[in-house]
């Protein structure tokens, strides 16, 4: 029978069938961070239960963590100290692999798992976080958890899981200059809404998904869960494979070449069936940005915000009206227009060596605008040893960036470091909640180039009117 | 974890669409390791003043007299989207909140609900317009009913809307099990998918 990618992995995970299409999956890899991850493995131990195979599951610090330069166990964040300590101790006593504070493997959970090779084709893997979904562009079954259900996948080494529908995402054509992998994802969520991936695995494919490199894959990816997708995966080509070639926890030996034979027959058949097809046009993706609070609130860079959509009903003109309010635009604000306070460079979306490196091209002698907070924050400690060996760190600095050690830094805020009060930020992360970036923060989310060449300019700008 | 069979309670409606777990509770009101002392910060960024303070705001709908001991909410779309914190649930759990309705959900939400023994409920959107606009009236007059057992709401008119919810999982609540206890019955089962499962994927383990 013709299958989809996704339903060939669930079949070969499926323990048992449970009522209505719910499955006891399999689950290969476990990742933890210390935020969510502290309380699975505590709460564990309350309950004696124990990790059932320590040696696959993972834990990072990257979440609470300062990325301060010289960082230890203390933190901005109120009672941060007590989430590291905790976490580093559940780890110890339950065994598992720990990538702690100032360990050169630690990083960002999504950043360092392919880093690392710990994600891999066709293998399941859950961490309590819901950008867990960026793995799948390595072509894993890869998503987020809450923490009740990672005890569950530590204690049992299984899930139960009800099955998504099958999605498929097609971006054909090809991206037109300045236009990234970011681009395509707030495209997609702002044409379908944020809730239109809701119940559905989506596969992302076409020509523009085929020419994109890994790591903007896992760009493309982070966001399916913007998209309230169940997850997001791509079929693992020649690229997946030769991107995992060598690293530390990818297969060696004669198991590698088991390995790369039963990853290429991870594909979607000619003749399967998905429950839903969206085909989009690259040529009509542009550079991309936020101006509201959902990821569903875009327009393109050089457009304004735009007129509610006349079927709107009162509650969702509430919600935009709120989050103009919120954002302090109206309909028909130019987003070119808007002055910024803040330029974020980092999270899991957008903090990889080709993001640095894309952001470090346009900043090269040029300065950011004076008023603005510009902060660059590397996805991994590799990531950042990378870039101070090609000497991207320099550029940035010059420019008048920070630059810091590794890790989630003020993608959210937790109380501790914050962009300021009302504070316009232009930012690579995925969340234009309220306050995410710190009380009543203002974030607008988009590419890595828009955001250097916003912080160039000091307001919102187009990224090709820089490179 | 406590069984839920029925409820009946006040029920406040937030229609709009998307109210993402950041807002549910902000991370900045995770301050321990624990699943517990998070009611406080429920809606923090909507109830109070001041971040981190603890001045209530007057428009918040909880901090309305008429919607005092509030135990169901009533939503739009997308409820729960966002952040996997399970501590949007627990803060609701501590709260006192006992139903979620939506017309959708945010899936890591909705099974942490399960796991957490309150249950979320998908109805239409009109449907949850009508079931606010007759609890707006008189919110502690007009409570709504749910029966887990039966499936259904019933509205202050008296009317009865049935939802689904899967077999497992209205299981699951009814009896309050543990699930970690459940799936830990079928070891046998694991194992035995675990050693082929080794075999044909070595490079697995
Ligand atoms: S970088 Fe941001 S979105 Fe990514 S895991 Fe960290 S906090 Fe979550």
């Amino acid at each position: 029978m013709a299958n989809t990618l996704f339903e060939k992995i669930w079949q070969s995970h499926v323990i048992e069938n449970l009522d209505d299409g719910a499955g006891l999956i399999y689950i290969d890899r476990v990742f933890l961070h210390e935020r969510t991850g502290s309380i699975a493995l505590k709460s564990l131990e309350a309950d004696n239960r124990k990790v059932v195979s320590p040696e696959q599951v993972f834990c990072t610090m990257d979440h609470i963590v300062d990325t301060f330069p010289g960082r230890t166990d203390k933190t901005t964040m109120p009672s941060g100290e007590d989430f590291i300590i905790a976490t580093r101790e559940a780890s110890h006593n339950a065994g598992i692999n720990l990538f702690d504070v100032n360990d050169p493997l630690q990083g960002i959970v999504h950043v360092i798992s392919p880093e690392l090779g710990i994600v891999q084709p066709g293998a399941t893997l859950v961490c309590p976080d819901s950008h867990t979904c960026s793995q799948g562009a390595l072509g894993a079954l890869a998503w987020g958890i809450g923490s009740s259900e990672a005890e569950h996948a530590l204690a049992t080494k299984t899930l139960r899981v009800t099955k998504p529908k099958n999605m498929k995402v097609e971006f054909y054509g090809k991206l037109s200059f300045g236009v990234t992998a970011k681009d395509m994802i707030l495209h997609l969520i702002g044409e379908y809404s944020a809730a239109g991936g809701a119940g559905y695995m989506v596969e992302f494919c076409g020509e523009a998904v085929e020419n994109l490199e890994i790591e903007a894959r896992l760009t493309l990816c982070n966001m399916a869960v913007e998209f309230s997708a169940f997850s997001g995966i791509i079929a693992p080509d020649q690229k997946a494979i030769e991107y995992l070639a060598g690293r530390k926890y990818a297969p060696k030996g004669e198991n590698w070449n088991k390995a790369v034979k039963y990853w290429q027959s991870l594909f979607t058949d000619t003749d399967a069936v998905f429950d839903k097809v969206i085909r989009i046009d690259c040529q009509k993706i542009y550079p991309t940005i936020t101006w509201g609070n959902s990821p569903q609130h875009t327009c393109a860079i050089n457009s304004v915000v735009p007129t509610p959509d006349d079927n709107c009903d009162e509650n969702q003109l509430k919600t935009l009206n709120k989050a103009m309010q919120y954002m302090d635009v109206s309909v028909g604000t130019k987003l070119t227009e808007l002055s910024i306070d803040g330029a974020f460079i980092g999270s899991c979306t957008n903090s990889r060596i080709s993001d640095l490196r894309l952001a470090a091209q346009l900043l090269k002698g040029k300065k950011v605008a004076s008023g603005v907070k510009a902060i660059c924050v590397p996805g991994s400690t590799s990531v950042k040893k990378q870039a101070e060996e090609e000497g991207l760190d320099k550029i940035f600095i010059a420019a008048g960036f920070e630059w810091r050690e590794s890790g989630c830094s003020m993608c959210f805020n937790a109380g501790g470091e914050s962009f300021g009060f009302q504070h316009r930020v232009v930012t690579t992360t995925n969340r234009n909640f309220e306050s995410r970036q710190g009380p009543q923060t203002r974030s607008h989310l988009a590419s890595p180039v828009t955001v250097a060449a916003s912080a160039i300019a000091g307001r919102i700008a187009d990224p090709r009117e820089y490179i | 974890m406590d069984k839920f069979i029925q409820h009946q309670g006040v029920a406040a409606p937030m229609l709009q669409s998307n109210i993402d777990t950041d807002a549910i509770i902000p991370s900045r009101e995770m301050k321990r390791v624990s699943k517990d002392g998070l009611g406080e910060g429920l809606f923090a960024g909507w109830r109070y003043t001041l971040p981190g303070g603890r001045e209530l705001t007057t428009d918040f709908i909880l901090n309305k007299a008429e919607y005092a001991n509030t135990t169901i909410l009533l939503a739009g779309d997308n409820f729960g989207c966002g952040s996997s914190r399970e501590h949007a649930v627990w803060a609701l759990k501590e709260y006192g909140v006992k139903v979620v309705i939506a017309s959708g959900f945010g899936t890591i939400f909705y099974n942490n609900c399960i796991r957490n023994g309150i249950l979320p409920v998908q109805l239409s959107y009109e449907t949850i317009v009508g079931l606010a606009e007759q609890v707006q009236a008189q919110p502690q007059e007009n409570q709504l009913a749910v029966n887990l057992q039966e499936t259904w709401i019933e509205a202050p008119s008296g009317e009865r809307f049935t939802f689904d919810i899967e077999p497992e999982r209205k299981t699951m609540l009814i009896e309050g099990l543990d699930v970690i206890d459940v799936t830990l019955k079928l070891t046998d089962k694991i194992k035995h998918f675990q050693q082929n499962y080794q075999l044909t994927y070595p490079w697995l383990n």
